[in-house]
């Protein structure tokens, strides 16, 4: 065929640049919905704890439209749809500030934030009543009996799953691409049109996105083992 | 949004079809349910590989799961749509494209489903075809298999509502789905976006609900069984 496969072509001067730059935006991208995520997902997490029965239906609505719906159909209603509900004034601010960028991370971040609270409920669920009542009765109000008693054991069970959502936010980065933002896929695309060595562009992109998913990986399956509880 | 769909159902349910390819909705369940049955004999092969004592059979099938893990679906996608038409000698179309991608993704998420739930079977069961003299293929295929795959039913589900989420990537490679077929419409309208990808997503969605509820119920039906089970003496 006579086909040579080289990575050194595609990892000089501005393909380089290109590559770093994508990488650089997709952990962006990452913390930034991670961010989001995670405020909203705790946020949701306490409304459906209030004992109101609306608020928990909504929650639950909440969650399954995000779990339901395929996360690049939900980047498509935001960034297609979303603006033209908007007021013109807000329209053209977000047109004007790399837009896309900031509307993948907002639908990014709602719906991991659908996926967190339902981590974190069954985090706090799996904690026996028992320990807030005993909490309670030696004394600790509400606030003490959480942040004292329930949150520090709920966290044990959360965190091996967040980790693992983490993972999944990470990998999903790569669907902006859909609407140009300019994340590793996107920018290894581009490094593909312009060179035309397609496998050598595909291959770095390939050991970045499994390096820093590897890395996600081990931190979850050492924070397993580290916070599994023994039972003796 | 009623206008919408009264001029475009055809397409959004089967595309161009048949003054074209089939398309729509058509085309991403016949992607989903072509996806996860070829992709599971995959799955049960890497699962039993994954268990085997022999190395050279548990590393491969180890690192394959590991690396379909690390990697976003759409990588895969693009490895697929340009080394395929290199290793066939000819063009191959978007459809068959994200199919092959699809197959191998979801054999490796299948694959630990399976392999958890071999691993979650009592031990006995495997020691007591051993006993009655049943070799290492009776009993797999006739024993532990048969069990773990009715144990499965409702992560079966959950796969399949992920496998219908994962082929709206199609999208991306123009392959004919329902929301590369959206996105033709809403090319047409230009004026409408919201109505046209509001109505895709309340389509996946009434789609994907109704089968995740169908999972939850099996779910329950199963734990009833369990407890059923649990209350003989064992």
């Amino acid at each position: 065929m006579g086909y040579v496969f080289d990575p050194a072509a595609v990892l000089t001067g501005q393909y380089l640049d290109w590559f770093i730059w994508g990488l650089a935006t997709t952990i962006a991208l990452t913390v930034a919905a991670w961010l989001l995520g995670m405020t909203i997902g705790i946020i949701l997490t306490l409304v459906r704890m209030l004992p109101f029965r609306s608020l928990e239906w909504l929650v639950a609505g909440y969650v399954e439209y995000h779990r339901n719906v395929p996360l690049l159909v939900q980047i498509l209603v935001w960034y297609f749809g979303v603006p033209q509900l908007l007021p013109r004034a807000i329209r053209m601010w977000v047109n004007s500030h790399h837009s896309e960028f900031l509307l993948a991370m907002v639908a990014l971040g709602l719906a991991s934030a659908a996926y967190i609270t339902e981590d974190l409920r069954s985090g706090i669920r799996s904690i026996p009543k028992t320990q807030y009542e005993a909490a309670r009765s030696i004394g600790f109000n509400y606030l003490q009996a959480m942040s004292y008693v329930i949150l520090p054991q709920a966290l044990r069970i959360v965190i091996p799953p967040l980790i693992n959502q983490t993972l999944l936010l990470f990998k999903n980065t790569s669907l902006a691409m859909a609407i140009g933002v300019g994340e590793l896929t996107y920018r290894t695309r581009e490094v593909d049109s312009y060179t035309f060595k397609t496998f050598e562009a595909f291959a770095v992109a390939t050991v970045l996105y499994l390096a820093i998913s590897f890395a996600i990986m081990a931190l979850g399956s050492f924070a397993d083992r580290r916070l599994k509880l023994e039972i003796r | 949004m009623l206008e919408i769909l009264e001029d475009n159902w055809l397409l959004f349910l089967i595309g161009q079809y048949p003054h074209g390819p089939v398309g729509g909705l058509a085309m991403t369940l016949f992607l989903a349910v072509a996806g996860l049955s070829l992709s599971f004999p995959v799955a049960i092969a890497l699962a039993l590989a994954r268990l085997s004592p022999r190395r050279w059979l548990r590393g491969p099938a180890t690192a394959v799961v590991y690396v379909v893990r690390g990697l976003p679906l759409i990588m895969f996608i693009f490895w697929t749509y340009f080394a395929l038409p290199l290793l066939t000698g000819h063009a191959v179309g978007g459809v068959e494209t994200l199919l092959f991608a699809l197959v191998i993704y979801e054999a490796s998420y299948l694959s630990e489903i399976i392999r958890a739930g071999i691993e979650g079977l009592p031990k006995g069961q495997a020691e007591a075809a051993k006993a009655l003299g049943l070799g290492y293929f009776p009993t797999t295929f006739k024993v532990i298999l048969p069990q773990v795959l009715h144990n499965m039913m409702p992560s079966l589900v959950s796969q399949f509502v992920s496998t219908i989420k994962e082929t709206s990537l199609g999208y991306v490679i123009s392959a004919n789905e329902v929301t590369f077929a959206a996105s033709q419409v809403n090319n047409q309208l230009m004026t409408q976006p919201f109505e046209v990808y509001g109505l895709l997503a309340l389509t996946y969605f009434t789609l994907c609900f109704t089968l995740t509820s169908a999972a939850r119920w099996l779910e329950r039906r199963l734990a009833a069984e369990r407890g059923g089970l649990g209350a003989q003496p064992a």
